[in-house]
């Protein structure tokens, strides 16, 4: 259950198509399942009240929509986010990717938004899910109603959230959070205090799972170049299909390379990973290592930082040194 | 496809002789887009560059691999080669087989096999080259000096002397610097006003120098040869061309309690003042802070005696944008705050004063008219303590001092013990110091006579604290010779404060995207032999905003400075480097990530349409590279995740031939 | 009987005015290091691409080794603090990933130090030969 409710988001998104200020709402429609809730753009107050949806399934983060959406002349869109999406929002501004005049952003407060795959492991032929901000109530088609409590149906992501604080919007509903202490690098610490060998087993293990299907690169806020490098004839990784082992490695070590200091770890690749790959994982090891060796750095907490890995510093520790630490 | 000519050197014996030349071009034979393959005794001999030319018309060659010594050697000798026979000069690729093989391999199947490695990487690169042509561009025949001090002033006269224009812009209402607040200088005690006022009335008498006073740099756009910059000439309420500085303003002013900084605020001036006699220019400026018309608009004294009517209380500040050539900063240097020294009790007694403050009360021209007076209570001091290092070389105190060494305290400490001792032989001098410093020509000499001939008492160890006590000051020390606490009642306790960067020296080098170290002293482009550029093409340094220097040093650096300068501006136009960086505007994302690692400030960004594939049109944000600007070190080209930047002459796709011929 | 003795094949990136420079002066004064060691000469240390790294080992490199100026001297004046944060990072990931970590190296190397360069090279080549072969990081295709 979240703080606000749909009356009040689907009011202010009304409010603000009449008046002028935004000429489209970018939001959350029903999908086919009850856990399947899908983004979409509304231009009529009628469109909104018919198929606008707010609930615990809405985690997809709108702000790389925004690029496209504000492709167009003279228009200005509405979006809510989340206090983890205003960190991805931020960012693409720190990378001139949108024009800030052409958005107009509601911040709305969340409390962790439900993972559709824990629920499909909890019950089986969901028909509806009701939160009481404690338990989930799951309606199955054969099992009647299976009660859950809700923290087992969190994704990692938002059991480790690393801010209830808004960094970007114009107009907030409900109250402002803080930036909150979390366990996110636990898992990565445990997998580094493996030897070399487990780990490998590890991700051979993970990353041999991918299909490649690239739904991390394709929904990643931070992944928005004009042309991907992996679909560049020219850049010498091209691929599609992965043919062996090595090319997952290669895709994921580069995509977490190309992220590094500007993922905001929203945790979107591995939402969408149809392989279940922990693949925030990967990039946690970088932030957990930039802040570590550069000093604690959050990509997107505040527009227009400069990241450090474009950054330097006489005294920066050598690459030998950083395996070594790295491996603490 | 390329149509490729391999030429395998022998060097003598010095490649033939553990590699099989022969093999080697065989082997090459085979290469994709390879038309000929041979070897020869020595390919840099006329002869064997006549066979690369002979070859090259022959089969109509695209583009040639030498197999030779290292491309640092001979590089440019093919290049030339390949121009002279038609052919692009960077359709040329070197493959090392002599420093990097076989001068380092003994066996000659081993040599042979690298060798033939080697070769083929090359060839594989050569297939993905392209001609390069470099670009040119004009260079506007004028030169801009920021900051009027010895250094500036030195570099406008140098660059003038050579017969380009220069603008010398100086914030204070005259130029001069701190050299014009010193007394005597160093080593050779001579007075610094008669060696510095008649190089300012130069200055002003340079057909080809132009003084903006009382003026600063605001905007600096273009590149080198092209520089476009904003100058403020901040109003001074007196017009420049009718006032003749007679100073009769400056006489009748009724506001009297202006402190005078040109003598650190030892005493007043006016509010429409001349800072000193010798000023260049000579014009008065008034203050607005402290002037009753331009604040109350009621008084209008200076206006009224002034018979040249050159008083103006409806100036305003004025714009001026002019182009240049080459940029000079001199923007110099200040002693740092003493505010948070306490130990030394500079706050609370006026009798603990700084260096540049006794160089004041020395001078003729200072608040005392040169005769050494306590400023509390203008009594003659007979005990007078100087205190080296004043927040240099102070790793520990890093908030309130500076790590380095400031260098030049050393000497006019020595300078001052010296001439108080001289004057006043009834005194006695002490010198707390760390080390004694004195490396430069006839320093060490000066030192000794400052110890041996005028019996100044040096002490090494530093001064704990400094206590005012009725009319005296406690100074507790330590002699770490003697290994003793030593406690002397002063009369004049002097620091040499560390000196810092000038103020404006950072902003402004973000204008220029000139770089800066942790202190804020300008980044030489190389430390050792690049030690008057900026690491940015065409912006230069002169004295102490590159790092503390003295006098001497200043004035060789700013003629080193000056000769860059002419050099560059000599030029009717620059040829650069055509191995650049460059963007593909298809591909980029406007994100400014290469931007931020760029050393030299030579990517900007556009804002550029693009036709749409549904007849749309869609403006977007791209990076441009200035080529003039970029020297082509590719860090952009890993900042760029997209890989739209790209570097000429080492692509991506041909460094990554270069790894496939060697991996397969 | 004797066994064919394991040859690693070891690229090696060496920027420009440094390590390029202290590679030719090693070969001015002959002093010998294995001939698996490849070189690819670019301007900066800065210009390694860590797609260049992995297309290596895909290729079947079995060891990796940049060398640029020492912080402090890059030609460019910041190019090899940028590799150095680069690099830390990269190499960081690799190990993370289970790679073993002595088949990459950042390596700091003067014009002046062409003994630096060879000794270098030496024991790269001996840690990445000790390794045995890259199985880790290689794409099976590529290998015939």
């Amino acid at each position: 259950m979240q703080e606000i409710t749909r009356d009040i988001l689907l009011e202010r998104a009304e409010a603000l198509l009449a008046d002028g200020t935004v000429d489209r709402v970018l939001g959350w429609k029903k999908g086919e399942f009850a856990y399947d809730v899908t983004p979409a753009v509304f231009t009529t107050a009628d469109e909104l009240r018919a198929e606008f949806v707010w609930n615990d399934f809405c985690g997809a983060n709108f702000s790389k929509y925004l690029i496209k959406e504000t492709a167009k002349k003279d228009t200005k869109v509405l979006v809510f986010l989340k206090s983890c999406d205003t960190y991805s929002f931020n960012q693409l501004l720190t990378e001139h990717r949108f024009d800030r005049e052409k958005v107009y952003v509601i911040g709305v407060p969340c409390n962790g938004m439900l993972d559709p795959k824990k629920v499909k492991d909890k019950a089986e032929s969901v028909l509806s899910v009701t939160d009481n901000g404690t338990e989930v109530a799951i309606e199955t088609l054969y099992d009647g109603i299976v009660t859950v409590a809700r923290d087992e149906l969190l994704p990692d992501r938002c059991l480790n959230c690393k801010s209830k604080k808004h960094v970007a919007y114009d107009e907030l509903l409900g109250t402002e959070g803080d930036v909150v202490a979390n366990a996110r690098f636990d898992e990565v610490a445990r997998l580094e205090a493996m030897t070399p060998d487990e780990r490998f087993a590890f991700w051979q293990n993970e990353l041999s799972r991918c299909i490649r299907c690239n739904a991390c690169r394709d929904v990643c806020p931070a992944c928005t170049c004009e042309k991907c490098v992996f679909d560049n004839p020219n850049s010498g990784v091209d691929n599609k299909a992965p043919a062996n082992e090595f090319e997952e490695k290669m895709f994921h070590i580069i995509r977490a390379f190309h992220v590094a200091g500007r993922c905001t770890d929203c945790g979107e690749c591995s939402r969408v990973c149809p392989q279940s790959i922990p693949l925030h994982l990967l990039n946690r090891k970088f932030i957990k290592d930039i802040d570590e060796f550069y000093g604690e750095y959050q990509a997107g907490a505040e527009a227009g930082s400069r990241a450090p890995i474009v950054n330097y510093d006489l005294n920066d520790l050598e690459a030998s040194e950083a395996v070594e630490r790295g491996n603490e | 496809m390329q149509r490729i000519g391999v030429f395998v050197c022998h060097c003598g014996t010095n490649i033939a002789g553990t590699v099989d030349v022969k093999a080697v071009a065989e082997a090459l034979k085979s290469e994709p887009g390879v038309v000929i393959s041979t070897e020869y005794q020595y390919m840099c001999s006329q002869a064997g560059q006549d066979l690369i030319k002979a070859a090259i018309a022959e089969h109509k060659l695209t583009g040639i691999v030498v197999c030779s010594c290292s491309p640092r050697m001979h590089e440019a000798t093919f290049r030339k080669t390949a121009a002279a026979a038609g052919l692009n000069p960077y359709m040329v690729e070197i493959a090392n087989i002599r420093e990097q093989c076989s001068w380092v391999h003994k066996e000659m199947t081993i040599g042979t096999e690298k060798a033939i490695i080697l070769g083929k990487a090359a060839i594989a690169k050569v297939n993905l080259n392209a001609p390069l042509t470099p670009g040119e561009s004009p260079v506007t025949k004028r030169a801009l000096v920021i900051g009027g001090g010895i250094a500036g002033i030195q570099t406008a006269l140098d660059i003038a002397d050579a017969g380009f224009p220069v603008d010398i812009v100086e914030t204070k209402p005259t130029i001069g610097g701190k050299m014009a607040q010193l007394d005597k200088t160093f080593p050779t005690l001579d007075c610094a006003a008669c060696i510095l006022t008649p190089k300012m009335v130069d200055v002003a008498q340079n057909e080809n120098i132009r003084i903006f006073s009382y003026s600063e740099v605001t905007e600096v756009g273009g590149f080198v040869g092209n520089f476009e910059v904003t100058i403020k000439k901040k109003a001074r309420y007196v017009k420049e061309d009718l006032c003749t500085g007679c100073g009769l303003c400056t006489e009748k002013c009724p506001q009297k309690k202006v402190p005078n900084e040109f003598n650190l605020g030892m005493d007043n001036r006016r509010a429409i003042y001349i800072p000193f006699a010798q000023a260049v220019p000579k014009v008065a400026t008034i203050d607005p802070d402290y002037c009753t018309m331009l604040k109350t608009g009621k008084c209008g004294v200076c206006s009224k005696v002034c018979t040249a009517k050159a008083i103006d209380y409806q100036a305003k500040d004025e714009f001026i944008t002019e182009k240049y050539g080459a940029i000079v900063v001199a923007t110099g240097f200040n002693p740092i705050s003493m505010d948070k020294f306490d130990e030394y009790a500079y706050s609370q007694s006026p009798d603990v004063i700084t260096s540049l403050e006794l160089e004041r009360l020395m001078n003729a021209a200072g608040p005392t008219g040169g005769t050494l007076l306590r400023p509390s209570d203008r009594e003659h001091p007979h005990t007078i303590v100087l205190v080296q290092c004043v927040g240099s070389r102070c790793a520990a105190c890093a908030e309130k001092g500076k790590e380095y060494c400031s260098k030049i305290c050393c000497m006019y400490t020595a300078k001052h013990a010296m001439l108080i001792r001289d004057k006043y032989p009834d005194t006695e001098v002490y010198v707390f110091y760390i080390d004694v410093r004195t490396p430069g020509k006839n320093f060490d000499e000066f030192y000794r006579r400052a110890v041996e001939e005028y019996g100044v008492h040096y002490v090494k160890g530093m001064v704990g604290k400094v206590t005012p006590e009725g009319k005296k000051l406690k100074v507790q020390a330590s002699d770490l010779i003697a290994n003793k606490q030593l406690h002397i009642d002063a009369d004049l306790v002097v620091l040499a404060a560390a000196i810092e960067p000038d103020k404006s020296a950072r902003p402004l080098a973000t204008m220029l995207t000139a770089s800066m170290d942790t202190n804020d002293f300008f980044t030489e482009a190389h430390p050792k032999l690049r030690p008057v550029e900026s690491p940015t093409a065409g912006v230069f340094l002169s004295g102490a905003c590159q790092g503390p220097k003295d006098i001497p040093e200043t004035v060789s650096q700013a003629g080193a400075a000056a000769s860059k300068v002419i050099g560059l501006l000599c030029k009717d136009k620059l040829t650069g480097n055509p191995c650049v960086a460059h963007s593909d505007e298809l591909m980029c994302n406007g994100c400014s990530t290469c931007a931020n690692v760029c050393p030299y400030g030579a990517i900007s960004y556009i804002d550029k349409e693009f036709r749409m594939p549904d007849r749309t049109t869609k403006i977007r944000r791209v990076a441009s590279v200035n080529e003039a600007v970029c020297q082509g070190c590719g860090a952009c080209t890993v900042a760029c995740m997209s890989g739209a930047m790209d570097l000429k002459g080492f692509l991506n796709k041909q460094i990554m031939a270069e790894v496939d011929a060697i991996c397969k | 009987m004797q066994v064919k003795e394991y040859k690693p094949l070891i690229v090696a990136f060496c920027c420009n005015w440094c390590s390029y420079a202290g590679a030719d002066l090693a070969g001015n004064n002959r002093l010998n290091y294995p001939a698996d060691v490849k070189i690819i000469r670019v301007p900066c240390s800065c210009r390694v691409n860590p797609m260049f790294i992995l297309r290596a080992f895909q290729r079947g490199a079995d060891g990796v080794i940049i060398c640029g100026c020492h912080p402090g001297d890059c030609h460019y004046t910041s190019g090899n603090y940028y590799t150095r944060r680069r690099m830390a990072l990269l190499f960081s990931m690799l190990d993370y990933l289970g790679i073993e970590r002595e088949r990459t190296r950042v390596e700091w190397v003067s014009a002046a130090e062409g003994a630096k360069f060879a000794a270098t090279m030496n024991d790269f080549a001996e840690k990445v030969a000790s390794l045995g072969e890259n199985k880790r990081l290689e794409d099976l295709r590529c290998k015939k």
